[in-house]
């Protein structure tokens, strides 16, 4: 659902959706303490899912009624809340399990004093070593060090913030790895959030005998936008937009500084798509959503090219060319549709090539994905600008609309 | 263009490429007479409509020159001589087909198309009113449930499933605006499903579909969240991501699973859209039409369950029965420039239209073998506009058919078992009708077996001609019956009847005028009542006269139910005849013979007398054995030579003889001739009168008028006797008056 993909997506693809943030950048207004529960969770999204009929789909779901946080949580809520007036133990991990890919953030502590090390057990170390050392784990995890944010002040400590990503069906292998580094002895609180907090909270008690404090994912992701936003990617925007999107030639990703960013519309791109219509820092609504996402695009790529990684489906699409695979509007119509104002070179139907068997033929794997790509970027742009219109921000998408104009 | 999508590729479907499994002069029916010809070939599928001209017999009636000849003469048995008659009408065909069958089919057409202008015409439109919309209900029975046609449907959204999707906003009937749209639509399902499977047909795929299971392909919540999801309240069930769980490498996946996700994906998709649109546009209604839709109850389903989720139920999502025609419609009839098309009504003809497809396909291969590949619809020109009668109390609620036998399932049983069993007669009697012809027997055969198809059709899709009701059979058969050449079987039969009930007039009228006020007036219900016995239509009734021609006025008299009858107002309606006389009758008259002439016109007569005047409305075509238009005149020439009373009134024009516009057993008061309307208006008319089964049972049982209505009716099936809590030959003497004769 709204977990996801988000940063690796927007960076490698390199088109943005709408993550701005605040553009308060004042330094005092910084450190902002990410455990800390907002007391105030507004949803203004009434509706419950239906549960008849097998077809579904992700739209507006309440999560915050009473219950939400069971009885274990509410334990971790407390510590949480005692954590709150001393600094938290060392390490600090944020983790955010997702429903194809697990993230995880850790902040690697730079301003140890010899003292400090000195008392450091050295399960600690290892893991500090272990993380920073590597830019990956195992045979699928992957620190995305382009990524990495350099001095940063957290909670009074100075230090770098490291990306680390690996794929959801792992988790055993890091829960095992947990147990293994006996995690549990440093008494730290693990902050997890995304589905997988709850599909993987009775593994990671019973065999990393590790305590989740889980937290509502849009919370979560609203509170990291704003805050990595407000920090800056070291002494560059956060947020950037592209120019002239659809001229190869002349398209320029550049900064976009929003002096007052509400309401924004946020739509967070992971296996599934959440749109979220922000309104203040900490009131939102889940708007709609769309299982249109990068787990389709990944998933149609594997069934269509066999390609077996997300980078590897992304650099096929690259090299592609959509145009043989899809139906363009002067395939058609011989050339631009005047009367409804559709260019030619606008897709008409998405695959729709594919219908004839010679063309079929005609299409490569590297079309394939790059179609697949095509499709399903241009339908969340789609959606998103519907949800933008409706919600009334006009000029919010402006970005969005843009990027619409693929060629 | 054309896209041979299985070209080669040694599927079991090649054959079915190749070659047209049905002679093309079934599906380009009438072509050589195209007046106007356009074809339109779409991204996946190729349209063509064209205008053409149907020659077809006609039965004329015709008075006898009366001149010159001696009185011995006119006692013969028939009052008038009938004569068939060839005459042209206009018919609008519309046909579609996949590209696959393209070359054969222009083939065909180039061999048949002659002196024909060609255009191609863009067959993305808002187009005409959509007529017969439905809306589709998951487990329901039925599960298409017909929304009536009911004139305020403006605005609305178009969402056209094409091989994209076009989303149209439709304010008026020629205003129109395109305002989005979608690349992802039924190409992309096509697409796909053509690279996913092996499966390179599209209503292949679609049964792939619905075979497969998609949570094994598609990424739910309840994967995200384990079991966690139920305390969260959230719905297990949804789909978080489409095609989540295909992003591995170590699984295959089954193609019927892999399908179903890509249905689901594609429909949620360009449901979600439309309910964007439609909440964007501020509209309720949102129309799905294009050959994605067309008639596929599982692309319906999935849209409609779509459309509920995303709108939590404030936007509905309707269906079309001929909507892979609106477009072509549209565009035709506005582009037949030398007919201006608003001067006419179109009514479809139920003979030559495919009907809706079966959810089951298995059911029946040779009914889906035809209109899954080419589906027709044709509508034939009426001659004259219809409107609706002025005096309904509410036209847009108006539905003239008492039971929707889509929602009835024990009375359609009943019905379609009815008409089967009474197949027999028609065909003998259509037979009988023509003795001098020599094909007859062979074109009745002709007639049963296509009859009988679109019967055995009904069976299992009930929906498949759009709302189905008592008058849909029967207007089916007289469109079947036409087909054949058997423009009026019972001509014959009327008109033996109408000599026989015209010798007996001065006795009826005479015994009548022997009675008290008080006793006349039950005599002539009852005089109505016994002459709508008379009925050939009706099978109990058929039986009696044909072992017994001789059964008499009086015979039916003794067979009808004592008072208190099945339905009795019949005091309140005395009590009224006791008031001030009515301004105006309108009576819809029922059959020929005994029941227009020793029924009818006596009632008719009696209310001439207490200064009524009296508007006579009869069939514009013939049905069954109804009296039609034409021989109405020549019987009322007759009774008037007869008659003073009627003489008098006909002379002075306090008796009028109208057409209703219609050929049917049945009555539609919302499809009624135009100079009948209108007549109705001026003559300030305040009292109407419906007789017979067709008419005020089957069809206005529940109509309500802003004026006082008589509805009158003798029930000859024992069936439906016993479902309205009577017996055969029970009465139905219904008289209505409007709670407050509304100003008009």
């Amino acid at each position: 659902m709204g977990t996801g993909l988000l940063g690796v997506l927007m960076e490698r693809q390199g088109r943005a959706a709408t993550t701005s943030a605040s553009s308060t950048r004042d330094p005092a207004s910084d450190e902002p303490d990410g455990r800390r529960q907002e007391p105030l969770r507004r949803r203004s999204n009434s509706a419950s899912a239906p549960a008849v009929g097998d077809s579904a789909l992700t739209e507006e779901v309440r999560r915050d009624r009473p219950g939400s946080y069971s009885g274990t949580t509410s334990v971790s809520r407390q510590r949480v809340e005692t954590l709150r007036k001393k600094r938290p133990l060392f390490p600090w991990f944020g983790l955010d399990i997702g429903g194809t890919l697990v993230k995880l953030v850790y902040f690697e502590p730079k301003d140890i004093t010899a003292e400090e090390e000195e008392e450091e057990v050295e399960s600690l170390k290892s893991i500090r070593k272990y993380l920073t050392s590597n830019v990956a784990y195992g045979s699928t995890g992957i620190r995305d060090v382009h990524l990495e944010l350099k001095d940063l002040t957290l909670c009074g400590r100075k230090g770098n913030l490291h990306f680390i990503r690996f794929p959801t069906h792992d988790m055993p292998a890091f829960i095992q790895m947990g147990r293994d580094k006996n995690f549990s002895s440093l008494h730290t609180v693990f902050c997890a959030t995304g589905g997988g907090a709850y599909k993987f909270e009775q593994d990671f008690l019973t065999i990393g005998d590790l305590q989740l404090c889980k937290l509502d994912e849009l919370d979560c992701l609203i509170k990291g936008i704003l805050y990595i936003d407000s920090v800056g990617f070291n002494g560059r925007s956060q947020c950037y937009y592209f120019e002239n999107p659809a001229d190869s030639e002349n398209c320029q990703k550049l900064p976009f500084y929003l002096k007052n960013p509400y309401p924004l519309l946020l739509v967070n791109i992971g296996s599934g798509v959440s749109i979220l219509a922000v309104y203040s820092k900490d009131n939102y609504k889940r708007v709609t959503g769309t299982s249109l996402g990068g787990g389709t695009f990944f998933g149609l790529c594997c069934l269509l090219t066999g390609c077996t990684t997300f980078e590897e489906a992304l650099e096929m699409a690259s090299r592609g060319d959509s145009t043989k695979v899809d139906k363009l509007v002067r395939d058609i119509y011989g050339g631009d549709y005047e009367r409804f104002g559709l260019p030619g070179w606008a897709v008409a139907s998405s695959f729709g090539n594919m219908m004839s068997k010679e063309k079929r033929e005609a299409a490569s794997k590297e079309d394939l994905a790059r179609a697949t790509l095509i499709t399903i970027t241009n339908n969340i742009g789609s959606i998103a600008r519907m949800c933008a219109l409706n919600e009334g921000y006009f000029g919010a998408v402006g970005a969005l609309l843009e990027l619409l104009k693929i060629p | 263009m054309a896209e041979c999508g299985a070209r080669g590729s040694g599927s079991s479907g090649d054959s079915l490429d190749k070659s047209i499994t049905l002679p093309p002069d079934e599906i380009f029916r009438n072509l050589e007479n195209a007046k106007r010809f356009a074809i339109d070939i779409g991204g996946s599928l190729t349209k063509l409509a064209y205008y053409s001209t149907v020659q077809h017999k006609v039965a004329r009636v015709r008075s006898f020159d009366l001149s010159g000849q001696d009185v011995a003469e006119q006692d013969r048995e028939s009052p008038y001589e009938i004569s068939v008659q060839e005459e042209v009408t206009a018919r609008l065909h519309f046909v579609k087909f996949e590209n696959t069958y393209i070359e054969a089919c222009l083939d065909f057409i180039k061999d048949h198309l002659v002196n024909t202008e060609t255009k191609v015409i863009p067959a993305t439109g808002g187009g005409n009113i959509p007529h017969e919309a439905f809306a589709y209900q998951k487990d329901a029975d039925p599960e298409f449930r017909f929304q009536t046609n009911h004139p305020h449907i403006f605005p609305y959204l178009l969402v056209n499933i094409g091989s994209g999707v076009s989303i149209v906003k439709v304010e008026t009937e020629d205003r129109f605006e395109w305002v989005g749209g979608s690349s992802i639509g039924g190409g992309t399902f096509w697409g796909l499903g053509a690279l996913l499977t092996k499966t390179k047909k599209f209503d292949e795929l679609l049964h792939l579909a619905s075979r497969g299971q998609h949570a094994n392909v598609d990424m739910l919540v309840q994967d995200i969240y384990g079991g966690a999801h139920q305390t969260l309240g959230l719905s297990g069930n949804l789909i978080a991501s489409s095609f989540g769980k295909s992003a591995t490498a170590d699984q295959e996946f089954s193609q019927e699973d892999m399908a179903k996700s890509l249905l689901h994906m594609i429909s949620n998709d360009i449901g979600q859209l439309a309910c964007l649109y439609a909440k964007l546009h501020g509209l309720d209604r949102v129309y799905f039409g294009g050959f994605f839709i067309r008639g596929h109850p599982v692309t319906m389903r999935t849209i409609t369950y779509s459309i509920n989720f995303f709108s939590k139920g404030e936007v509905q999502a309707l269906f079309l029965r001929h909507e892979g025609y609106l477009g072509a419609i549209g565009a035709f009839l506005k582009g037949a420039e030398q007919d201006n098309p608003n001067q006419y009504s179109w009514g479809e003809n139920y003979a030559g239209s495919s009907g809706l497809r079966s959810a089951s396909p298995e059911l029946c291969p040779t009914q889906r073998a035809r209109s899954g590949t080419f589906d027709l619809l044709e509508m034939d020109r009426l001659e004259r506009p219809l409107v609706n009668l002025p005096l309904l109390l509410d036209p847009s609620s108006y539905v003239p058919d008492t039971v929707d036998l889509t929602d009835d399932a024990q009375a359609r049983e009943h019905w379609l078992t009815c008409f089967e069993e009474a197949l027999d007669g028609v065909v003998k009697r259509a037979v009988a009708s023509q003795p001098g012809s020599v094909d007859a027997a062979e074109r009745a055969e002709k007639f049963r077996h296509k009859y009988w198809d679109k019967l055995q059709t009904l069976r299992h899709q009930p929906f498949a001609y759009g709302t189905l009701t008592v008058r849909s059979l029967l207007d089916t058969r007289e469109h079947c019956l036409n087909e054949f050449n058997f423009p009026d079987p019972y001509s014959k039969v009327k008109q033996k009847e109408n000599g026989a009930a015209l010798r007996c007039f001065q006795r009826v009228v005479g015994a009548l005028d022997a009675l008290g006020w008080e006793e006349r007036q039950l005599a002539l219900v009852t005089g109505l009542l016994a002459g709508n016995v008379f009925d050939w239509g009706a099978k109990a009734v058929a039986d009696v006269l044909e072992s017994d021609p001789h059964f008499g006025f009086t015979e039916a008299k003794r067979k009808l139910e004592e008072r208190p009858w099945l339905v009795d107002c019949y005091d309140r309606w005395l009590r009224r005849l006791k008031g001030p006389p009515h301004k105006c009758a309108l009576i819809f008259a029922d059959n020929s013979g005994v029941d227009v002439i020793l029924g009818v016109f006596p009632f008719v007569r009696a209310l001439l007398s207490r200064g009524t005047e009296v508007i006579l409305a009869c069939n514009s075509g013939p049905a069954l054995n109804d009296v039609t238009y034409s021989e109405s005149l020549i019987v009322a020439e007759h009774i008037a030579a007869m008659d003073p009373v009627v003489h008098a009134a006909l002379r002075e024009e306090r008796l009028l003889l109208m057409q209703t516009g219609a050929s049917s057993p049945c009555l539609d008061l919302s499809r009624l001739d135009e100079g009948l309307a209108s007549l109705v208006r001026e003559r300030g008319t305040d009292l109407v009168v419906i007789e017979g089964m067709g008419r005020a049972v089957h069809t206005n049982y529940e109509a309500a008028l802003r004026c006082e209505c008589l509805k009158l009716a003798v029930i000859k099936n024992a069936w439906l006797a016993e479902r309205l809590g009577g017996r055969l030959f029970s009465v139905i003497f219904k008289y209505e008056v409007p709670a407050e004769v509304p100003a008009e």
